[in-house]
């Protein structure tokens, strides 16, 4: 369960800030090009309570905590935290700045220890008040066991924990955190969630926090949706979800169902969004609902409209939405890459039998086994180094198996690896293009790298310029390009060679809500087309796209099933419609307390 | 007046204790990674091995092709004195176009020929008899040793012949040469010198430039800038643990001029520690000048060894007399620290505490640190722009 954060009416002296700016400009020269990170941005923090600041990425979150922090200078407008400069004020004891940038640095060389002690010297915390802290920071984040294990050994979510924990060494009058959760599983995410609340509640902070995940935001006291350099919108969760009050409802849908509808949904004139949420499609309108409701219904007669509130994420979804038609459709609907057989087949396009990975005596992977069939978007689900990297290396032909079976497209990867990439495209977690060329160039590289005879190239790379809107970078340097482009690129030059499966690993970790909202759009319709996806992923709601899914815990399979299915496993008399998010902690808890060994 | 005492005296503090736990955490990750220790030790032993022995400006071994037209006892007792000379190898030749084969194929280094009236002409004639020598001149300065010490040798052998039959010379002034400093004229003696100053140039430059720029890639520069930390506790953070280190490679250095390379010592020790942590600091300082450009350690790397120890190997006179340079070129190489801790390194080792070379040498490294790390300060100031 995740704790709720104190309530402010417990806080006096709520009207206090901690940190103001008022029409701050900051661009960045590179070489002759000048980039406008912020254009005249103006928001407050209040003092003993946990802000939220979100946007899309290149939205300026980044260098407004960098501005705060006072690691920048910026070019015009004032910046002030409990009322001082925050690069002379960071020294004073009453505006004390606690930072933590998204690549938190830790000596990985150093222990857990010295890490600890290390900022404690730094930040000129007495020797007196140590042994106390140290203890109260290594219990709230569970490291106490491992103080003498170097940083570098550490998994990512306990190492994030660790970087929280070495900002807090000296108590901050003002904590910024620039992503914390980014990359994180969300086991860890709750835990530094616990984290910050109990030292808002216990001492007084005020914290700053920039995320890509809105439910986060929604746990919030406050919340600033920041767009291209600029703050659209400031608030309390509930305020700003008033903004779209009465524009939102929902439609009961199966797996049959589902896909189908949204498309139909997404064409009506007015039609904002169309997510999915548990068993329903979410939709938010332009306007007042009842209309759209009862155009709905004509279109679709069987479904059965519900008016559901709406919220923070819908709030967001339609400040950034730019005015205009809903949805275009996608050209991939036109020409379709893979094979043309529209219809979902049974025919088992992935099978994993037994496989088990070793390295040493540890067991990335352990006896693993499942199935994809044709045109089917399949989920692998798990906390950090629960092995999903591992099953996708193996998968790819990367890592042959210590043991078991895998195949793709029926292709025995034990003996024909190459024969098996050539009908499977990875996108990788990590940047993986050539930052140096141009979107273009990348482009032609893979189609050449694929084999692809000239004219079928020409005709490739112009369907992928089309299909993933990257004509207007097409000439732009790739490794310049925001988070978003670049993972397009990425997805487009995995296609370039109408691959039959699709291999995603954390397609939309840290991206903004919309952007991933456009990427699933994609993937389904790739999926409809015939394509097999599988994807990993941190955002547990995301599951919700997929046709079925496993979750991963400590190299085995906790469970598998359809997303109804899962989340019927954390239901409970008391608690009769879980989300996503609680049946996964339910389950990986429980896979966890039943032990090692099956 | 008393409160501002207690809060200069509580802020030392404070800046004393960040000091001291950022050395300590330099000195774990020192111990823990042992990158740096492989710059500062083992990187010195392997670059003295490898140019200690492999580079030397002596000719030694030269291959001598000897055509004797006639022989004779006097022709046999002058080739004799090259067959015990270990700078030459004699190869006895049937005639002279043989030799001139050998030459070509470089089989030979120079050709000797005694033609058939040496003894006739070395024992009655009025002037000595004249001898042919043909030196294979596409390394000029090899073949100028060549020549030198052939001429050395047949000197020696007329006045040792004139000795054993009473004559005087017949020179009414003769030369007499004393080679001070290195009587043997052991070009590792000065070499050595030289490979220390130019080896401890490239150290102490990557010492510091990996370092810093480690602490920009892996992401801890951003955490560190936003404590209390101040840029010179930083600096001197780095400073001083590479420093000890990089002392210490330069210990070892030492020793094994000295006694791997019988290099003599003839100044102090102290001098020579003194002036060489001076040279460190400049180094040092150059190092972290890089790490304010490059924020990798491939390209600190990279460009440590192509500002710092490629115009050190050229331009500091260790192999390439200054003196013989252009003037422009000359000019240039008062910017090259390694130029002045040559000169020192030099003089201390083979002529001993020479006070008049070493004291405008060690004012000029000493702007030099001091210009290094101004100019180091001013480049990093806090902040990430």
């Amino acid at each position: 369960m995740i704790v709720p954060p104190p309530s402010l009416t417990e806080t006096p002296g709520r009207t206090a800030v901690a940190l103001a700016f008022a029409d701050v400009h900051k661009s960045f020269h590179r070489g002759r090009s000048t980039v406008s990170a912020l254009r005249g941005t103006t928001l407050s923090v209040p003092a003993r309570a946990v802000t939220a600041l979100i946007g899309p990425d290149g939205a300026g979150k980044t260098t407004i905590m960098r501005l705060a922090a006072g690691l920048l200078r910026a070019d015009r407008g004032r910046i002030a935290i409990f009322g001082m400069d925050p690069r002379t004020g960071a020294r004073a004891d009453h505006a004390y700045i606690g930072y933590m940038p998204q690549r938190f640095g830790l000596y990985e060389d150093l222990t857990v220890a010295e890490n600890l002690r290390l900022y404690g010297d730094l930040q000129g915390v007495p020797h007196r008040q140590r042994t106390a802290r140290y203890e109260q920071l290594m219990q709230m984040t569970g490291l106490s066991p491992f103080l003498s294990r170097r940083a570098g050994r550490l998994s990512g979510g306990m190492q994030q924990k660790l970087g929280l924990a070495c900002t807090l060494v000296r108590t901050p009058k003002l904590l910024l955190l620039d992503e914390p959760t980014a990359g994180v599983d969300p086991v860890s995410r709750r835990d530094l969630w616990t984290i910050i609340n109990s030292i808002i509640r216990d001492e007084g902070v005020s914290v700053l926090v920039s995320t890509a995940y809105i439910d986060e935001a929604e746990r919030c006291h406050q919340v600033i949706v920041a767009h291209d350099g600029r703050v659209l919108a400031m608030g309390s969760p509930l305020e700003l979800t008033r903004t779209v009050a009465g524009r939102t409802f929902s439609i009961r849908t199966s797996i049959e169902t589902r896909r189908g509808w949204q498309r139909e949904l997404s064409s009506i004139k007015g039609v904002v969004d169309v997510s999915t949420l548990a068993d329903s499609l979410h939709v938010l309108t332009a306007r007042d609902v009842s209309d759209l409701a009862k155009m709905t219904h004509e279109r679709l007669p069987e479904a059965i409209v519900e008016l559901t509130p709406a919220r923070l994420e819908d709030a967001v979804v339609a400040m950034l939405t730019p005015p205009g038609p809903a949805q275009e459709t996608t050209s991939s609907e036109r020409d379709a890459p893979g094979h043309s057989q529209p219809h979902r087949a049974l025919t088992p396009m992935i099978t994993v039998k037994g496989a088990t990975r070793a390295f040493g005596s540890f067991l990335a992977v352990n006896k693993i086994s499942f199935e994809v069939r044709r045109g089917e978007v399949f989920g692998l689900l798990g906390a950090n180094g629960a092995g999903k990297t591992t099953t996708f290396r193996m998968l790819c032909g990367l890592l042959p198996p210590t043991s078991g079976q895998l195949h793709v497209a029926g292709i025995d990867l034990r003996s024909a690896p190459a024969a098996a990439r050539a009908r499977i495209g990875y996108v990788s977690q990590h940047f993986s293009l050539y930052g140096e060329l141009t979107v273009f160039q990348n482009l032609r590289f893979f189609a050449s790298a694929y084999g692809l005879g000239r004219r079928q190239r020409a005709q490739r790379i112009g369907w992928a310029l089309d299909e993933f809107d990257l004509v207007s970078v097409r000439n732009a340097v790739s490794g310049a390009l925001p988070l978003g482009f670049g993972r397009r690129l990425a997805m487009a030059c995995a296609l370039m060679h109408k691959p039959d499966v699709l291999f995603l690993d954390e397609p939309t970790s840290g991206v903004d809500p919309l952007t991933r909202r456009r990427f699933w759009r994609r993937i389904t319709a790739l999926a409809e087309l015939g394509m097999t996806v599988l994807v990993t992923t941190h955002h547990v709601e995301e599951a919700e796209y997929c046709d079925r899914l496993v979750i991963m815990v400590t190299g085995r399979l906790a469970t598998s099933g359809t997303p109804a299915e899962i989340r019927s496993f954390a239901r409970t008399p008391g608690h009769p419609s879980p989300t996503m998010n609680e049946a996964f902690l339910s389950i990986v808890q429980a896979s966890q307390d039943s032990g090692g060994d099956p | 007046m008393i409160e501002n005492h207690e809060e200069s005296r509580s802020r030392r503090l404070a800046s004393a204790r960040r000091l001291r736990g950022f050395i300590r955490k330099e000195f774990i990750q020192v111990f823990r990674d042992p990158s740096s220790i492989g710059i500062a030790f083992v990187l010195p032993v392997v670059l003295l091995l490898l140019f200690g022995y492999g580079v030397s400006l002596d000719a030694q071994g030269i291959r001598l092709a000897v055509v004797i037209d006639r022989p004779s006892h006097d022709a046999q007792s002058f080739v004799s004195q090259f067959e015990r000379s270990h700078y030459f190898v004699v190869l006895p030749m049937d005639d002279q176009r043989q030799a001139e084969r050998e030459l070509r194929a470089r089989r030979a280094d120079a050709i000797l020929r005694l033609q058939d009236d040496f003894a006739a002409r070395s024992q009655f004639g009025p002037s000595p008899a004249p001898i042919q020598l043909v030196i294979n001149g596409v390394d000029g300065n090899t073949a100028r040793q060549v020549d030198a010490y052939v001429h050395g040798v047949w000197r020696g052998w007329l006045a040792r012949r004139a000795a054993n039959g009473g004559e005087p010379l017949d020179k009414a002034v003769t030369m007499e040469s004393r080679v001070w400093f290195n009587s043997e004229v052991r070009s590792r003696n000065f070499l050595i010198p030289g490979l220390i100053a130019v080896i401890m140039t490239l150290i102490g430059a990557m010492l510091t430039s990996m370092v810093v720029a480690r602490e920009w890639e892996r992401g801890t520069m951003e955490a560190l800038l936003s404590t209390p930390v101040r840029m010179w506790e930083v600096l001197a953070g780095k400073l001083i643990p590479y420093f000890a280190l990089g002392m210490g490679g330069l210990s070892l250095s030492l020793a094994m001029a000295v006694w791997l390379f019988d290099v003599p010592l003839r100044g102090s020790l102290l001098v020579m520690f003194l002036a060489s942590a001076l040279f460190l600091i400049t180094a040092l300082g150059m190092g972290l000048l890089i790490s304010s450009i490059a924020h990798s350690q491939f390209m600190a790397g990279h460009i440590a060894i192509i500002t710092t120890f490629l115009p050190a190997f050229i331009l500091s006179g260790f192999i390439f007399d200054i003196h013989s340079m252009p003037a422009a070129v000359q000019v240039v190489t008062y910017l090259i620290a390694a130029r002045y801790y040559v000169a020192i390194l030099q003089s201390v080792f083979l002529a001993g505490d020479v006070w008049v070379v070493i004291w405008p040498n060690a004012a000029a490294l000493a702007l030099m640190s001091i210009v290094f790390l101004g100019l180091v300060r001013r480049s990093m100031r806090k902040g990430l722009e």
